[in-house]
């Protein structure tokens, strides 16, 4: 691992906590359950929102001003505490894309496919955030605005697969339609991920290690609580974000919704 | 044999819009049904439905007790279609897509006969992208009898067709309804249809407004 | 063995619609031949060429495989033989790895037509061995007509298809791409750490799972 062993357990921690907050949504959005009465004036991840967007303005000020500077890279490794979380957060938005496409394939509910395009379309905003970031970083680091490094090159390639899942979407009219072929194209997307990161790292690491300058490059252990404060806080966002997407997704497919189906008539005229 | 042709209580739309809409009619084995209505009127629709190209929306079909779309495998054999499109490869000669066709469904068929059936030539090399349109019907016709299938499906099957091409057709469909065949051929022409069909179902806007007998039909009946 | 008697039939028909039009699948040849010079006359410094010949040979085949994809499904809807296959008893992954098989031949043809021509444009002797670089190209070829085969069925049907193709499948090939020209890169190089032989291995897993979940996939795809 390049960031070193504790962003191992830190990321799975997160993940883990990220999946179950999104298992919530997934449920409740899914398969429609609604607590009878309404428990807040408004929707339940609004408030969420706010607090992540606290969280983010405060971590991303621990992160540029508490935090000391990092060993080897100096300030620019505070980039670090919004560019680990951004890539976390843009690998669960796609794990839920491809997860909602099986659940749409296999059962065929709408409401999977509303899942899909919120997750796809904002794992597609979060991975923008990522490459800005990645290249911000890599140009004191490396001396470049763009690297073939193995994690770099198949994001790049991961978002544009992507963006390819949205764009058939936005060209596919009929619902029942898109709503098949972009799960197939989001699984395969999936599929091709982890497959992109291996044949990208064999790929240039037979010539030059550049990923390697980066090795040990880990922020202090007493500082990693920002790194995960900010991890929360894009985690908050980003339901917020999903949510919201989904709801609007929702009142999409509702406006595509069928017309009532006109009742039968008496036929006039009708022989045996 | 396949057994009675329930259509029941079928509706179907297209995006928003319903296309059909509470569809109620059984058909028994061997019984020849005309599909009257005005362009739009649902047809197509209702061709497309039995033929397990379009799914229902509502409510059912099922071919001796069995749901169609859920057994939709198995009886596309026993279906045969002829539509619009004449599901040809216009870069083979007829006789090569009656054996493609033949080899790809694992049918058995005499295609030189066949294609002296519909009166055209078997030893013709050219394409059928060469052909005129009635040609590419005739070629379409022998490639549905491929089958022997026992639910017959037709939509519009005079379009394009000469009164010998006609006269043709409704020698074929006739032997077909003789080997126990059931028949359903959607048109706007009943006249031409009432050769063939003793039954007919009217749609009007999705709805079916007449359900019975060509003989309760008005003689100059016209969807022109 | 059904499957692999209809895979068969599939493929006999693909290959002999090609070898009909094989004007047109000459075309994707000389598409793939102009992307080469193309890449040539682009690059400054005629003594990289030697270089950059694998990767060439695999940026003309995935341009050219994009083309002979749209022709492939062209044909199929021309006159509704899509249609007339879903509605025939077929198994849908019979028609893929017909199909799929079928593409994969052209471009390996396109590939052993265009290799001598690069080794002579780009100056790249073959250092390394002969039935090794053709495992490469049938590998290679295999795994873009995999994916390129659904996706074209999907593309075929959408408006706009020309630019989706390529947005869907480039970044979906990119590592069996990379593999592929590493591979061909240092068989033409000669190759003396052995590194070529993982290459293949990984285009050859990249195979493996496009070819089974494509296949899975395209049923849903060509119902629908």
């Amino acid at each position: 691992m390049v960031y070193g062993r504790w962003t191992i357990s830190g990321g799975m921690i997160t993940i883990a906590i990220g999946l179950l907050g999104l298992l919530y949504l997934l449920v409740v959005g899914a398969l429609g359950l609604r607590p009878s009465r309404p428990v807040l004036p408004v929707a339940w991840e609004q408030p969420m929102g706010l607090v992540g967007l606290v969280l983010f303005v405060i971590g991303n000020a621990l992160g540029l001003f508490y935090a000391p500077a990092e060993r080897f890279m100096g300030e620019t490794g505070r980039i670090l505490y919004v560019h680990v979380p951004a890539a976390w957060l843009t690998m669960v938005c796609f794990l839920v894309a491809a997860t909602a496409a099986l659940g749409f394939l296999f059962s065929g509910k709408r409401h999977w496919d509303s899942v899909v395009e919120s997750a796809c379309e904002v794992g597609v905003v979060e991975g923008v955030l990522l490459l800005i970031l990645g290249s911000i970083f890599a140009r004191p680091t490396w001396g470049v605005w763009w690297s073939w490094d193995p994690r770099l090159t198949s994001s790049a390639v991961m978002m544009l697969s992507f963006v390819g899942v949205l764009l058939l979407r936005g060209i596919v009219r009929d619902p029942d339609r898109r709503a098949t072929w972009s799960a197939v194209a989001t699984i395969l997307a999936g599929v091709n991920v982890p497959v992109t990161y291996m044949s990208v790292k064999w790929w240039r690491s037979l010539h030059q290690i550049q990923s390697e300058t980066m090795k040990g490059s880990a922020i202090d252990g007493s500082m990693r609580w920002i790194l995960y404060f900010n991890t929360f806080a894009f985690l908050f966002v980003s339901v917020w974000f999903l949510a919201r997407r989904y709801r609007l997704a929702e009142a999409r497919a509702e406006a595509e919704m069928p017309e009532p189906l006109p009742p039968a008539v008496p036929r006039p005229g009708v022989t045996a | 044999m396949l057994g009675p042709v329930r259509i029941e209580d079928v509706s179907r739309r297209y995006g928003r819009r319903w296309a059909l809409i509470h569809v109620d009619v059984e058909i028994r084995p061997g019984e020849a049904w005309m599909l009257l209505g005005h362009n739009g009127s649902g047809k197509s629709t209702l061709i497309g439905c039995l033929s397990t190209a379009l799914r229902v929306h509502e409510g059912r079909i099922t071919m001796g007790g069995r749901e169609l779309w859920e057994h939709r495998q198995d009886l596309r054999g026993r279906i045969a279609v002829l539509g619009h499109k004449p599901h040809l490869y216009d870069d083979l000669s007829a006789a090569e897509n009656l054996s493609v066709w033949a080899g790809l469904g694992g049918l058995e068929a005499d295609i030189p006969g066949l294609l002296r059936r519909v009166g055209l030539d078997p030893e013709r090399r050219d394409p059928v992208r060469m052909f005129s349109a009635g040609m590419r019907r005739r070629a379409a016709l022998a490639r549905m009898l491929l089958k022997q299938p026992e639910l017959v499906l037709l939509d519009e099957p005079f379009t394009a067709l000469d009164p010998a091409g006609r006269e043709l057709l409704v020698g074929v469909v006739r032997s077909l309804r003789d080997a126990g065949a059931t028949i359903v051929m959607a048109t706007h022409l009943p006249q031409a249809a009432r050769a063939v069909c003793e039954h007919a179902l009217i749609l009007e806007q999705g709805r079916p407004i007449y359900t019975g007998s060509v003989d309760g039909l008005p003689q100059d009946l016209a969807f022109e | 063995m059904r499957t692999l008697r209809q895979t068969a039939q599939m493929l006999r028909k693909e290959l002999l619609t090609e070898w009909r039009q094989r004007s047109r699948v000459s075309g994707i040849f000389w598409f793939a031949l102009a992307t080469v010079l193309m890449v040539a006359f682009s690059t400054p410094e005629s003594t990289i060429l030697p270089r950059i010949a694998g990767g060439t040979l695999w940026l003309g085949l995935l341009l050219a495989s994009t083309r002979s994809l749209d022709q492939s499904y062209a044909v199929e809807h021309e006159h509704g033989a899509m249609e007339g296959l879903l509605l025939w008893p077929v198994e849908p992954v019979a028609v893929f790895y017909g199909k799929a098989l079928a593409n994969t031949a052209v471009l390996v043809g396109v590939a052993l037509a265009l290799l001598p021509l690069l080794v002579g444009i780009y100056d790249a002797p073959i250092h390394g061995s002969l039935p090794m670089l053709f495992l490469t190209v049938l590998l290679g070829c295999g795994a873009l007509a995999a994916p390129g085969t659904l996706y074209g069925l999907i593309t075929s049907q959408a408006r706009g298809s020309s630019v989706l193709l390529p947005l869907l499948l480039f970044p979906l090939v990119v590592p069996a791409l990379l593999a592929v020209s590493n591979a061909t890169t240092k068989i033409f190089e000669g190759d003396p750490m052995n590194q070529a032989p993982s290459w293949i291995a990984l285009v050859a897993a990249f195979d493996a799972v496009h070819w089974s979940l494509s296949a899975v996939l395209y049923g849903r795809i060509q119902e629908d």
